[in-house]
């Protein structure tokens, strides 16, 4: 650097003129210096108490033994431990009389919320009014039963999936589809089902359509058409449909069946989680 | 501090500068890097990892030509909240055949790093068609489109060698039969056994319950894969890594 040099008021500067202006040399300012020294040696610090420098086979523990996964395995275990006596009784309460278990019923219904929150609204809804094809949780149509422990056991063993055998299952045949029904079997079909539940239909069909009901679909959805709850059969006779009552919609399903399916959680939560979620489903508002 | 009075030298010579800022940066670079690929503990060995099937590699090509890792990330951080939402956190293992990587820089959907096995196939195929018809706070794009979209298998044997180039162990078994495990892996009646040989755990199943292979079949397989192959029930990673 250039030699430095004085100005007239006695201030060092760095010997720097641009047309006359010259440049100040004054010292940091000391609070500056020494917390840019503090920092400095913070770091080395921080670099010892935590992992830090890389060896040859893995880097540094750090004094303080540190890691991030050994912190979320204490926090974990600290947050299971808070809640440990409350969630072996949920674990193994017997699910009809939570309900009269105030403090229980109340944890479960707050566990079951959250756990909801988190697994089952993406299908049944936040509000758990369901979509087409995922159910509504609110009415009290149940396709495998509304009291809490066939509600219990369709969450913890699923519909129709691949990973739990003991998930419930059926298969309503591809009418059309396969073949079974002819095109003309099917119409009359659909229109004799929505008679059953007051919609407009052809009254020239219902006759022969129930003919084939009986033979083909009561075996399932029973002869007067309420349904099956061993089976999964919906009810056809009430206003509750999951794919849709209209006409094309009940030609396209009884023409290529229907099939949903609905993961075992029983393999992804806890007894304690299954309990507080079925309890949560059961007080929505349709639970028997 | 005679060598610092040289620094003049630096700065009043812009090649000189450009030269040493690159070994500046360089050096730093390399000390933050190169540890990675010699330390033991930065990926540990798991079991269940393979490279993607033929119908899920074509899967993650759609994933990421619409983007989808603009809006939702492939990695659960190691924190409670992430955990007990998403599941367990991601391994540095389950990216290993990912080329490139989907970890993501922000979400603006969920994490979708094991996305796998959560939800129904039937329910990917409405949520990708509409996705307010099952969530209606959503604010995704619709991709009713992939399902008439027919997807070919005539690049993907290209594509696994172009993997296989860029380092995932595909076999020469695995590339000749590309097209029929293609195939075999989105018809349940076809004979899938060589597919299962070559890729466990791959699930076969007419994703988007129409015949023909289209776009949503593979979209569908590779989400369906997402996060399901390490098992960790048998499975405790170290904690100190």
């Amino acid at each position: 650097m250039s030699k430095k040099s004085e100005n007239e008021n006695g201030v060092p500067t760095t010997g720097h003129s641009w047309d006359g202006i010259e440049e100040y040399d004054n010292p940091m300012p000391r609070w500056w210096l020494y917390t840019f020294y503090a920092c400095i040696v913070w770091g080395i610090a921080y670099s010892i108490a935590y992992p830090a420098w890389p060896m040859v086979n893995r880097a540094t523990a750090g004094l303080l033994g540190f890691s991030t996964r050994g912190a979320l395995v204490e926090e974990l275990a600290a947050a299971e431990a808070a809640n440990a006596q409350i969630d072996s009784r949920l674990a193994s309460a017997d699910l009809s009389v939570i309900a009269d278990d105030a403090g229980l019923n109340q944890y479960a219904v707050s566990k079951g919320a959250a756990v909801y929150r988190t697994w089952c609204i993406q299908c049944h809804g936040s509000g758990a009014a369901g979509a087409v094809g995922f159910p509504n949780l609110l009415d009290d149509a149940w396709l495998w039963g509304g009291d809490i422990e066939a509600i219990q056991t369709t969450i913890n063993h699923g519909i129709r999936n691949e990973d739990d055998p003991d998930a419930r299952f059926s298969l309503m045949p591809a009418f059309g589809a396969d073949q079974l029904l002819s095109e003309e079997q099917i119409e009359g079909v659909v229109n004799y089902v929505m008679s059953l539940s007051g919609e407009p239909h052809d009254a020239a069909m219902v006759a022969e359509g129930a003919e084939i009901f009986a033979n083909e679909c009561a075996a399932c959805h029973s002869e007067d058409g309420t349904g099956n709850r061993d089976l999964g059969a919906p009810n056809l006779t009430d206003a509750v449909w999951l794919y849709g009552g209209d006409y094309d919609t009940l030609i396209e399903t009884v023409t290529y069946a229907r099939a949903g399916v609905m993961p075992a959680w029983g393999l992804r939560l806890g007894a304690a989680e299954i309990n507080a979620v079925a309890t949560y489903v059961h007080q929505l508002g349709g639970g028997e | 501090m005679s060598i610092l009075n040289k620094h003049k030298i630096l700065e009043t010579n812009v090649t000189l500068l450009l030269i040493f800022s690159f070994i500046v940066v360089t050096i730093g670079g390399i000390v933050q890097i190169a540890p990675l690929f010699y330390l033991e503990n930065t990926i540990e060995e798991v079991e269940g990892m393979r490279p993607y099937s033929p119908l899920e590699l074509q899967g993650r090509e759609i994933y990421q030509r619409e983007g989808c890792y603009v809006c939702h990330s492939q990695m659960i951080r190691p924190m409670r909240d992430e955990i007990e939402r998403y599941g367990h956190y991601s391994l540095a293992a389950e990216s290993m055949y990912d080329r490139p990587f989907q970890w993501g820089s922000k979400r603006t959907g969920p994490d979708l790093a094991r996305v796998g096995g959560r939800y129904s196939d039937d329910w990917h195929v409405a949520h990708l068609e509409d996705p307010q018809s099952v969530v209606p706070e959503s604010v995704m794009p619709k991709y009713a489109f992939l399902m008439h979209h027919t997807v070919h298998s005539s690049h993907i044997a290209d594509y696994m060698k172009t993997h296989k180039l860029l380092g995932v162990p595909y076999t020469d078994e695995m590339i000749e039969n590309a097209k029929a495990d293609f195939a075999a892996q989105a018809n349940p009646d076809s004979d899938y056994d060589g597919l299962l040989e070559r890729y466990p755990g791959a699930q076969v199943r007419n994703f988007d319950g129409e015949p023909g292979i289209s776009e949503m079949d593979a979209l569908v397989a590779y989400l369906q894969m997402l996060g399901t192959l390490v098992d960790f029930s048998t499975f405790t990673p170290d904690a100190s890594r």
